[in-house]
């Protein structure tokens, strides 16, 4: 039975508050503590987490914990576990729930070995049946969906962002408990120096678009006249991200001639390819230009709930049940179209 | 650095991901159905790391790397015949399952215990690589897990960059979200690298690299342990295929133009 429920979360980049997905997963426990008849306790780390405690203060937590300072302000594994092993303990928790952040991927199934428990990541939902708590996942990169259940505790969950409504909640004044927990040296053999990101000009992954637009091969393929125009399909792309917001995805093929050759579609790199040996973002709507829809790539769909593709072959991949509408046409046509029509405004 | 480092790879065998995967319910819980049939390859993000491995190894003399996977034995004697021929390396092999379905509890516990028996493996010296994600099980956990059963406290996820810096420390790029990485410096040896895709391109085959890793493997593959990971409390209540198929409507016979209306119509609809 559990007994004890404890949302961990860190700050998000900006110091003060938390990521959305730690509201996401606060959400979750709040909603499992009343199903489960649990106590909920709230674990923070970072530099000065106040003004998030406070953010969280009316959320029905029986207590709020933390561990701060500036060791623990940035992500590292050593820090970040030893910070996050305080909290469990002093909870006692038998269920762990976190959000599936960068920074919590990196150090909580570190975690269940310290702890002595087990977890498990990219949880798309928690329910409880029979009495018992049920995870459900998807394996083999997003092919077979599993629904699981462990007895062994504590069980460290980490849900992915966008698969729950987050918290919302007036703040309030929230009464700290602060964890003390000293770093030893071993614990500093690494340190932080930094985020290294695109120029602006050529950030084009949106984590939080609406629309994911997503370019293959066939923009750099040899087209009806004998020739390949990789200039015209980069203005294209880029014109269409200026003007539609759209976060970039690119197919493995694609990527892959940018990284031998950087004069093909130079702002593409590994970080945009979705699928397989990609990444699996979530967006309301899709758009695929270009690209075959093979599954290793559409496997990279499985959370774009709208999908639209254009594509010069009536057979390719997205025919075949994998996109809700196919355009059978040139890419290069449609796009400079639709660029035109997102430049006026619409009557 | 003198003396080179000692890279520990931890890799296993997936599905080719061309095929198509049916789950099947068995007495020990999930499975797909003719796994033994499908044709395997070494999981992606873990080959990554073993072209990483190398890469590094050749650049720091004396460096040496090995290959643990645990898998079934026929599906590693089979992914071998062409990884073999990519890069040197000394094969661990245990015979067991590499199912995404098996727990990365239990996994990592053999993979560690696998990794302690190496003969001559300087543990001060040791790196240890895995891919960052599996393609099976695609959950993170298993190398953070040998990592702590080992005693790594320097752990990276989601690795595309690793430079040796000329006081021997590293420098490590990991992913974050939005499209950007985490650079962090770290001391050097020992430590844990879960690669993402890296910077280098797949190694072309070269028959006597092949030849040379085969002498040892086979032998190794034959004398492989055969492990049941210890049973876990993992239970599964399903595990089914995607519900959704879509009907995809197919527009074939209209001008640029009115896709494009058709498009941004549905792009700027809430
Ligand atoms: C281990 C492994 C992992 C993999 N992982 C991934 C992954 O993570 N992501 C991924 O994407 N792939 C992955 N793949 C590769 C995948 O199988 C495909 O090879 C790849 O997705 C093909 O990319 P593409 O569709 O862009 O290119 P192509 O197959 O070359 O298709 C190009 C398409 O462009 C169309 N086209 C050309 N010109 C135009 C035009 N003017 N207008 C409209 N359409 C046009 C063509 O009709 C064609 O359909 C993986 C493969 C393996 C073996």
């Amino acid at each position: 039975m559990t007994k004890n429920i404890l949302l961990l979360a860190h700050l998000d980049e900006s110091g003060n508050g938390l990521p959305k997905a730690a509201g996401e997963a606060l959400g979750a426990a709040v909603e499992l503590a009343k199903q489960l008849n649990a106590s909920l306790s709230i674990g923070l780390i970072g530099g000065d987490v106040q003004a998030a405690a406070d953010s969280v203060a009316n959320s029905g937590a029986q207590r709020l914990l933390a561990v701060m300072g500036s060791d623990f302000a940035q992500p590292r594994f050593a820090s970040d576990l030893l910070a996050a092993e305080a909290l469990c303990r002093t909870a006692s928790a038998d269920l762990i729930l976190a959000p599936a952040t960068s920074r919590f991927l990196r150090a909580l199934p570190g975690l269940a070995h310290r702890l002595n428990g087990r977890v498990d990541t990219h949880i798309t939902s928690i329910q409880v049946v029979d009495g018992a708590v049920c995870a459900t996942r998807w394996f083999y990169r997003q092919r077979i969906e599993g629904v699981f259940q462990r007895d062994a505790r504590p069980w460290i969950l980490l849900l992915d962002s966008g698969c729950h409504e987050a918290y919302c909640g007036p703040s309030g004044k929230a009464a700290i408990e602060e964890i003390a927990v000293a770093l030893p040296s071993e614990a500093r053999r690494t340190t932080i120096a930094g985020i290294r990101a695109p120029k602006s000009d050529s950030q084009t992954i949106r984590p939080d678009a609406a629309l994911l637009f997503v370019a293959g091969a066939g923009w750099t393929k040899k087209q009806p006249d004998g020739k390949s125009h990789p200039e015209q399909a980069e203005s294209l792309i880029l014109g269409f991200l200026r003007a539609s917001g759209a976060s970039l995805g690119g197919s493995k093929s694609l990527v892959d001639q940018s990284g031998e050759n950087q004069a093909v579609l130079g702002f593409m790199t590994h970080l945009n390819q979705v699928g397989q040996t990609g990444a699996t973002p979530r967006h309301p709507k899709g758009l695929s230009t270009c690209c075959h829809g093979e599954e290793p790539h559409v496997v990279g769909w499985r959370f774009i709930n709208e999908r639209r593709a254009i594509n010069l072959d009536p057979n390719c991949g997205w025919a075949r049940g994998k996109a809700d509408v196919l355009y059978v046409a040139d890419a290069f046509e449609v796009m400079a179209k639709v660029n035109d029509l997102l430049k006026k405004p619409q009557s | 650095m003198s003396n080179g480092y000692h890279i520990v790879v931890c890799g296993s065998v997936v599905p080719d991901p061309l095929q198509t995967l049916e789950p099947i319910e068995t007495p020990a819980g999930p499975a797909l159905k003719n796994e033994m049939l499908l044709p395997a390859v070494l999981d992606p993000w873990a080959a990554h790391a073993l072209y990483e491995a190398a890469n590094l190894a050749a650049h720091a003399a004396g460096s040496k790397v090995w290959l643990v996977s645990l898998g079934a034995k026929a599906k590693l004697r089979q992914v071998m015949m062409t990884i073999a021929q990519k890069v040197s390396f000394e094969l661990v092999p245990i015979d067991g399952p590499a199912s995404g379905f098996a727990d990365a509890h239990a996994t990592a516990a053999l993979l560690a215990e696998a990794i302690q028996s190496i003969t001559g493996l300087d543990r001060s010296r040791l790196l240890l690589f895995g891919g960052w994600e599996s393609a099976s099980r695609g959950a993170g956990v298993t190398m953070q897990l040998i990592g702590e059963r080992l005693g790594i406290l320097d752990q990276f996820q989601g690795v595309d960059q690793l430079r040796v810096q000329p006081d021997g420390a590293f420098e490590i790029l990991e992913r974050i979200e939005g499209g950007r990485h985490q650079v962090s410096l770290c001391q050097g040896p020992p430590a844990l690298f879960g690669w993402a895709t890296g910077n280098l391109p797949e190694p072309r085959n070269n028959p006597q690299i092949g030849m040379a890793n085969m002498r040892a493997i086979m032998p190794a593959l034959q004398r492989a342990k055969t492990a049941a990971p210890a049973p876990d409390a993992i239970r599964y209540r399903s595990a089914s295929p995607p519900k959704q198929q879509r009907q995809t409507r197919i527009v074939k016979n209209l001008s640029a133009e009115e896709i494009a209306r058709e498009i941004v119509a549905w792009i700027e609809k809430a």
